[in-house]
């Protein structure tokens, strides 16, 4: 164990007071004077051109104040998705916006505008759309290609027969627009003693944050204050001023609490710059707030996969070969990634020798899609632990075991370039895991009771968990104060703040002397990175250190120009520097933070490195001449995937008359490197292990494929778990051994936290039902009866969007 | 009477002057009333299809009630009537004329002394984003009114109304039962 004072310790973050006694404040909490309310009018058709809008019914509203169309904001350039448009592609998109006095007069202005739209066809089901003669679901082409040649629109289509055998589960044949591979495809599968091959489905879902994405904006000289909900702070800037077609320095983000955003809000998104348009329009503040059911529209979700997968096993459970072709729902704005980042993670969690990854993304007019909580890594965690745990009964192994021999280590490669990793305990989290659940115990236990069968199942999930580059902002004030600027976004994992503990460890402070800047650009906040992805530990405690390992170097520079000799012969404890051998002769960080302010140059931020981000330019500028200042780039050593890693065991109890089931034990282990917040961390892992349990067997998109319409635009109707629906306790651990490459050794887990448990329980669902393979998420009790009474499911083969 | 609506509409919101405007087709429901939230007496103009949820948030500056789905199914807006949890997203504010409102905001004492409740879960880290936990304050504060010992799968059952789109119900599970004293 190490004997860090902050880094492993649990703390109080500062905003927790707030939210338990409702004083945190959320985009919808702000206001400003003269403020009016927008509405938005939103497409009721899946594809169509709006040829007319009719708005004489209130020309002479009392109370509505203006009206804002696409024709009013810049063109976007397809397939992002605009503010507003005149040729909507989903229903639910918005088309235009009005504000008012109040709601309510706003909502009887849309009521009462005529918006005449022109049908085009569309799609609610990929396969649909890639059949020859099947519907576009955008005039530009059915499928986005990105790549590093060149990204844009294309048509594919696929015979019908070629989509019948993809439908009967036979390998895809038609064309794929995406491909990578390693190794040798052909001699892994010739050297395998067994092959399981299957085709799977894993419908898109709804993000569904529980704060429905308002936003308020209004201008002040040219630059625009917009107090909107997002996961990043600094990193929206850029994308911000993008937006808003101003420079960087001309956007000032408040953000001090996001209800959730699950990779919802990661950068700037249309509804936050819709306010900031209507305000620059009526020069008054606005605020949008967005509705439930319009966040489900545009709020996004989930990619969904419908897919075909090869995979070859040794005799002793080794991997041999992968081979993997996913067919993409991007709905239609998204740009892929999810299919390619699913092969990525079969690349490390199960350490194929040889294997191959092709994919198709296709358009559909369904919502707007994009990152969700493990995109990718976290569909197929749910698709991979029926096809291990096949293979293991017919290679008479324990599911365990084949896990194990499979298991990431630190000398794994990974991905299309099979480069390495920074750190992976798979094994090590899997046998804890199997320690804590008593595997074996349960494992050799009578499963069958009456009606009631139990099942047990291990997940595995990934997910790359942190970066490099961003920059690090300390200062400590001549009140003795030491103020740790998080250009961090809140959305409840509370890394905002736990990454500043890193700065603390190094300067060696007291925590309650410690004040964390967070929340809002003007509090000087540097460049920070994105807060999804699982990077932010990392990431952030890279740029915590290189900060406090600056100030801490000026610290010294300035006792050596103050009580003499050379820097080197200075070292910091307990808030004071003092000379090494001689701790008499000292300097508190209050007088330190005087000199710095004295001294001026690099010391108080009047000069700065060059190769800080021009946000950290601006905060730095912005704090001049008030005290010491620490700031600096990571440029650290990092090379490889950082990997942040989980495993979960899982023991249900089924009821083979209902089709329903309940988690009777869940077991969650983190492999995440250094455990800097405890409290945190089991947080994160008991909230992944919820929205596992939510993508196995309860939330799914549901589209109408006859008129395109939605079926589920509520929390209840999308089925996002409840109380009921979940374990009252949750058991977690952390395998707790540091990244080599993270100062105190931290890696990320918010996304692994959930792969680890979508997995564990299709595995347990499986195991309940003797090895049967539904190969398909959600797994709902009427597919279980269905399946128990022997009968027909209720969807033809790889349909999605449907119940 | 107008000058009075007049004047509430003032300190209250912009959007008034249209609301007192809008009583001329109303007719003859009383919309300035008095409500008691968090033991204060407090005149807001209402109107008659007015939830609590918007009175409170717009009418009172009272932000800590959360609105999440406005339509009754997540239980961000809960709050207690006489002592009962509701959803104010679902209820007429003129149909709690008289009655005690109590709210995230009146939980805390003049002296910044927190609720149990809610020290449990700071204590328990409860929160995530944060968004849904006044709504899980107010319903752990009801049931331990009425049941300061609840079993968790008591209180299982009594928070089963709101909705916690992080998953963090196993932490605020465990709050409840370190405010009932049955968990250190």
């Amino acid at each position: 164990m190490n004997d860090y004072r902050h880094i492993g310790k649990d703390f109080v973050p500062p905003d927790v007071l707030g939210k338990v006694t409702g004083k945190a404040r959320y985009a919808e909490d702000f206001r400003a004077d003269g403020m009016v309310y927008a509405r938005v009018y939103t497409s009721p058709m899946a594809h169509g051109r709006v040829t007319r809008i009719d708005t004489s019914a209130v020309d002479e509203m009392d109370g509505l104040v203006g009206i804002l169309t696409a024709d009013d904001l810049p063109p976007v350039e397809a397939p992002n998705a605009p503010m507003l448009t005149n040729t909507p592609v989903y229903i639910g998109e918005p088309i235009l916006a009005v504000a008012a006095v109040d709601e309510k007069v706003a909502e009887d202005a849309i009521s009462r505008i005529r918006v005449h739209i022109e049908p085009l066809p569309f799609a609610v089901d990929p396969l649909d759309s890639l059949v020859e003669g099947g519907p576009d679901a955008r005039e530009e082409g059915n499928v986005y290609v990105r790549s590093r040649e060149g990204s844009g629109f294309r048509t594919v289509k696929w015979t019908r027969e070629q989509i019948d055998e993809f439908r009967s589960g036979k390998e895809p044949t038609g064309e794929a627009v995406n491909e990578w591979s390693y190794g040798d495809l052909e001699k892994g599968f010739a050297d395998a003693k067994v092959i399981i091959e299957e085709s799977f489905v894993t419908t898109g879902y709804a993000h569904m944050s529980m704060e429905p994405r308002t936003a308020m904006a209004y201008w002040q000289n040219g630059t625009c204050y917009l107090y909107g909900s997002a996961q990043s702070q600094s990193f929206m800037i850029p994308g911000l001023a993008s937006l808003l077609g101003v420079e960087q320095k001309n956007v000032i983000l408040v953000s001090e609490n996001t209800g959730g955003g699950f990779g919802s809000k990661i950068g700037a998104y249309p509804m936050m710059g819709l306010p900031a348009w209507f305000s620059k329009k009526l020069n008054r503040p606005v605020q949008l707030r967005i509705t439930r059911e319009q966040e489900y529209y545009v709020g996004s979700a989930r990619v969904g996969f419908q897919g075909w997968i090869k995979v070859g096993f040794a005799a002793d459970g080794r991997v041999t070969a992968a081979d993997l072709f996913i067919v993409e729902d991007l709905g239609p704005n998204a740009t892929g990634g999810d299919g390619s980042s699913a092969g990525g993670a079969v690349s490390i969690v199960y350490d194929p020798e040889s294997m191959r990854y092709r994919g198709v993304p296709v358009l559909t007019n369904t919502t707007p899609r994009g990152a969700q909580r493990g995109p990718g890594q976290n569909q197929i965690a749910a698709v991979m632990p029926a096809i291990m745990d096949k293979a293991a009964r017919q290679l008479n192994i324990d599911p365990l075991e084949i896990r194990k021999v499979n298991a990431a280590h630190n000398a794994t490669t990974v991905e299309e370039d099979q480069g390495p990793v920074t750190s992976a305990y798979m094994k090590e989290a899997l046998e804890m895991g199997a320690g804590m659940f008593d595997w074996q115990g349960k494992r050799s236990r009578p499963r069958r009771n009456g009606n009631k069968v139990i099942g047990i199942g291990i997940g595995q999930g990934y997910h790359s968990a942190g970066t490099s580059g961003f920059d690090g902002l300390v200062r400590i004030t001549p009140d003795g104060k030491i103020h740790l600027h998080s250009g961090v976004g809140n959305l409840g994992t509370y890394s905002y703040a736990s990454v500043t503990r890193s700065a603390a460890e190094v300067l060696k402070c007291d925590w309650n002397n410690c004040v964390i800047h967070h929340g809002n650009t003007e509090a000087h906040l540097p460049w920070s990175s994105y807060q999804a992805g699982s990077v932010t530990s990392f990431t952030q405690s890279r740029t915590n250190y290189v900060a406090a390992m600056d100030a801490v170097s000026k610290i010294r520079e300035i006792a050596a120009t103050t009580l003499g000799g050379a820097a080197a012969d200075y070292d910091v404890a307990d808030e004071k520097v003092f000379r090494i051998g001689n701790p008499a002769q000292s300097m508190t960080y209050a007088a330190v933070a005087q000199r710095a302010v004295e001294m001026g140059g690099p010391y108080s931020g009047e000069t700065f490195p060059d190769d800080i981000h021009e946000v950290t330019q601006r905060a730095v500028q912005g704090l001049a001449g008030t005290g010491l200042i620490g700031v600096a780039r990571d440029t650290l050593d990092q090379e490889g995937v950082v990997p942040g890693l989980a495993v979960a065991f899982v023991e249900i109890e089924l009821d083979l008359e209902t089709g329903k089931y309940d988690i009777l034990d869940y077991v969650g282990i983190a492999e995440c490197g250094t455990v800097v917040h405890p409290q945190g961390l089991a947080a994160q892992m008991k909230g992944g292990a919820v929205w596992g349990m939510g993508m196995a067997s309860l939330e799914r998109h549901v589209y109408d494929p006859q008129n395109g319409l939605p079926a589920n635009v509520g929390y209840h109707q999308c089925g996002i778990p409840t109380y009921l629906d979940t374990p009252s306790e949750i058991r977690t651990g952390a395998v707790n051994l540091p990244d080599p490459q993270s100062p105190f050794g931290a890696k990320g887990i918010g996304e692994p936290a959930m792969g680890c448990s979508v997995a564990a329980l299709t595995a347990a669902i499986s195991d309940a039902l003797d090895g049967h393979i539904f190969s398909r998420t959600p797994i709902s009790a009427d597919m279980i009866l269905n399946h128990v009474a022997g009968g027909p499911q209720s969807f033809k083969p790889l349909q999605t969007n449907t119940y | 009477m107008k000058a009075v609506i007049a004047s509430s509409v003032a300190a209250a919101s912009y959007g008034g002057l249209r609301l007192a405007h809008a009583q001329d087709r109303t007719g003859a429901v009383e919309r300035l009333i008095s409500l008691n939230v968090n033991g204060r007496t407090r005149r807001v103009d209402v109107l008659p299809q007015e939830t609590l949820a918007h009175t409170l948030r717009y009418k009172l500056g009272l932000t800590g009630t959360k609105i999440g789905c406005n339509r009754g199914e997540c239980g961000a807006c809960t709050l207690l009537i006489a002592d009962v949890p509701h959803y104010s997203c679902s209820t007429l504010t003129h149909s709690v004329k008289g009655r005690n409102v109590l709210t995230v905001e009146g939980l805390q004492t003049a002296d910044g002394r927190l609720h149990p409740v809610q020290q449990a879960f700071i204590d328990e880290l409860a929160p995530q984003c944060g968004f849904c936990t006044p709504g899980q304050v107010m319903s752990a504060v009801a049931l331990l009114k009425v049941n300061p010992s609840p079993t968790r799968e008591q209180a299982r059952q009594a928070l089963s109304g709101n909705l916690c789109r992080c998953g963090a119900y196993d932490h605020y599970l465990n709050g409840v039962m370190r405010a009932a004293g049955t968990r250190s």
